[in-house]
């Protein structure tokens, strides 16, 4: 089983060149489960979460995983415990899907190893687990939207980390795909003990989802903890501005936002 | 393996491009064919016996082995100046993740020349070496300097952006070139071939001086070859798969550098090589550097002896420079690319 681990950000500032976006955020990730982070546009869910996977560098604060600062842990053996899945990643012309997969195992391997049959292995066991065994030798340019999403988790699970990050891994997708995807990823995180940190922007599928959820405003972490006990009105007013009424999800027993417009108020 | 649904000839081979191999095999034969063709076809067509004179007895005299002689040096520094025109187009594009990135159209070629014809014409340099040192420091320089022009403005250094800057900084380099030798008629000899490009005048001292670069910067390349295959699924997917992309473009790019660099210093700025044997490697191979940049070497010096030997057919009883030959060939290639719709989402 995946061991547990302490992945921790310290009172972290951090931001682009000199705009500030998010602020002393401290929090702890909970291991072996499903954190989402939430939050309106603009917030800085994004920039956390690029902060957690070290695209960024904090101001101030610091990121730790198992009490050490990750800085100062080179990045290869880094890379073999923290992998990430960027929002929009770039696709080389013509890569096939195996090769894709593939480059996953980049810090596996070293100047000499060459391609060992564990990196075979962890190849086709995150094909397996993505359901794309069959597409294998294809074109990525062939694939649909969704298909191409679960080629780019499978090139993460090749990386075999316990943590993985996902930087919106529904967007662009039609809700069948988001449920899929979401689907996989919960298997990955109870057959494998995968910690799975993600932003989303549906709350709805970020409260079905979650195991635990942080909630920014303006920078800022508010709220953080189980779905149920943080999704109420009064937070979805507080961080979204939106007026709205909270129900139990009647498929999955999870809070379930229902927004109040200016046409549609209720009874 | 599960492989129920998947036939064993459709096996996906993970490690090795499918038809690797054969592309090996076909690029070793073309090489070869090439260093006959080098060695025997020109201006004077050397028969099979005086080939052999030429090759295996050194002490022989007769004036086909001589010519054959000549050409020895010649064919082995445009096969050394291919493969590193080759390999630095490869790395070029690598780096800055752009499929219409040469050492010619990036103006890396024009900035080596106008620091080596200005050596030549203020600094009287002569030897090898300083020739070298010359042409790395302008490469350096204008590859800096182009890519820090190309990536001004929004959306960084886009492909459109960086051949753009490319070429105007080609454009004034070379007007530059043409300034300073102009008014030195006395040594326009000397100055003719760094416009072009050309293997001819090739010396085995040069060959010698030119060899450490070629090792240093194919290695560099063969290295960083898996970092710079995940640097091309975007910063961030490279960052989270464990690589500091900001040293990996330093380093790779240093490579490339040194190798266009060396070249240009002995041969003159020749044009299009890595962008032919890039593309052409990348089409039959696929995407994966590992085996671009080390067949692009090959294909490389395929490509520029190939052009050579046209040069010196065409161009009988002279000679066509090898510049002039790929500039011919990658012109139209460049178009081509340029259209292309993918190439902006590179």
């Amino acid at each position: 089983m995946t061991p547990t681990h302490l992945f921790q950000a310290e009172r972290i500032t951090a931001g682009y060149d000199h705009r500030t976006v998010i602020q002393k955020v401290g929090l702890a990730i909970p291991s072996q489960r499903i954190s989402v982070i939430i939050g309106a546009n603009g917030c800085g869910k994004s920039t956390l979460l690029k902060t957690l996977a070290r695209l960024i560098q904090p101001t101030s604060g610091q990121i730790t995983l198992d009490g050490k600062p990750i800085r100062q842990i080179p990045p290869k053996p880094l890379a073999r415990v923290i992998g990430l899945l960027p929002q929009s990643p770039i696709v080389p012309e013509g890569i096939s899907v195996a090769d894709l997969v593939g480059r996953g195992r980049y810090p596996h391997q070293s100047l000499f190893s060459g391609w060992t049959k564990k990196d075979e292995e962890a190849v086709a066991e995150a094909m397996r687990i993505m359901d794309i065994t069959e597409l294998a030798n294809h074109s990525i340019d062939e694939l649909s939207g969704g298909q191409r999403q679960r080629v780019w988790i499978a090139m993460a699970l090749a990386q075999q980390t316990d943590i993985l990050l996902l930087d919106e891994p529904t967007t662009f997708l039609d809700i069948t795909y988001q449920i899929e995807i979401l689907d996989l990823l919960t298997d990955l995180n109870r057959k494998h003990g995968t910690t799975i940190v993600m932003v989303l922007h549906d709350i709805n599928l970020s409260a079905r989802y979650a195991d635990h959820i942080f909630a920014l405003l303006k920078g800022k972490l508010v709220a953080e903890g189980e779905p149920s006990k943080v999704i109420t009105s009064a937070l979805v007013k507080e961080i979204f501005g939106l007026d709205c009424t909270v129900i139990e999800d009647p498929v999955s027993g999870s809070p379930m936002v229902v927004p109040i417009g200016r046409y549609h108020r209720g009874t | 393996m599960d492989s129920s649904s998947v036939s064993k000839n459709d096996k996906p081979n993970l490690h090795i491009p499918r038809n690797f191999t054969a592309v090996l095999l076909a690029g070793l034969v073309l090489l070869g064919i090439c260093v006959v063709a080098s060695l025997v076809l020109g201006s004077r067509l050397v028969s099979v016996k005086e080939l052999i004179d030429g090759l295996f007895h050194p002490d022989m005299d007769s004036y086909g082995a001589g010519v054959v002689h000549k050409r020895i040096s010649r064919t082995v520094f445009g096969l050394f100046c291919g493969a590193a025109l080759g390999v630095s187009g490869a790395l070029m594009q690598a780096v800055t993740r752009n499929p219409i990135a040469d050492p010619s159209i990036l103006g890396v070629n024009s900035g080596a020349s106008l620091f080596v014809v200005c050596g030549i014409a203020f600094l009287n340099i002569s030897t090898a070496n300083e020739y070298i040192g010359l042409a790395l420091a302008g490469a350096a320089i204008t590859a800096v300097f182009v890519f820090g022009i190309g990536s001004m403005g929004s959306g960084g250094a886009t492909p459109i952006k960086l051949v753009l800057a490319g070429a105007a900084t080609s454009a004034a380099l070379s007007s530059l070139v043409t300034a300073i030798m102009i008014p030195r008629s006395y040594v326009m000899d000397q100055f003719r071939f760094w416009q072009v490009g050309s293997v001819g005048s090739a010396t085995w001292n040069a060959i010698a001086a030119f060899s450490p670069f070629l090792i240093v910067g194919i290695l560099i390349a063969g290295v960083t070859a898996p970092a710079l295959n995940a640097l091309a699924l975007g910063d961030e997917a490279a960052t989270g798969l464990g690589v500091r992309t900001g040293v990996l473009r330093l380093v790779a790019a240093l490579a490339g550098v040194l190798l266009c660099g060396a070249t240009t210093a002995l041969a003159g700025p020749i044009g299009f090589v890595g962008l032919l044997s890039t593309h052409v490697m990348r089409l039959v191979l696929g995407p994966d550097l590992r085996f671009v940049i080390p067949m692009s070497a090959i294909a490389g010096a395929v490509i520029l002896t190939v052009s050579d030997v046209t040069g010196r057919l065409i161009g009988s009883p002279g000679e066509f420079e090898v510049g002039v030959v790929t500039a011919f060939i990658g012109a139209p290639l460049l178009i081509i690319l340029a259209k292309r719709s993918k190439v902006r989402s590179l």
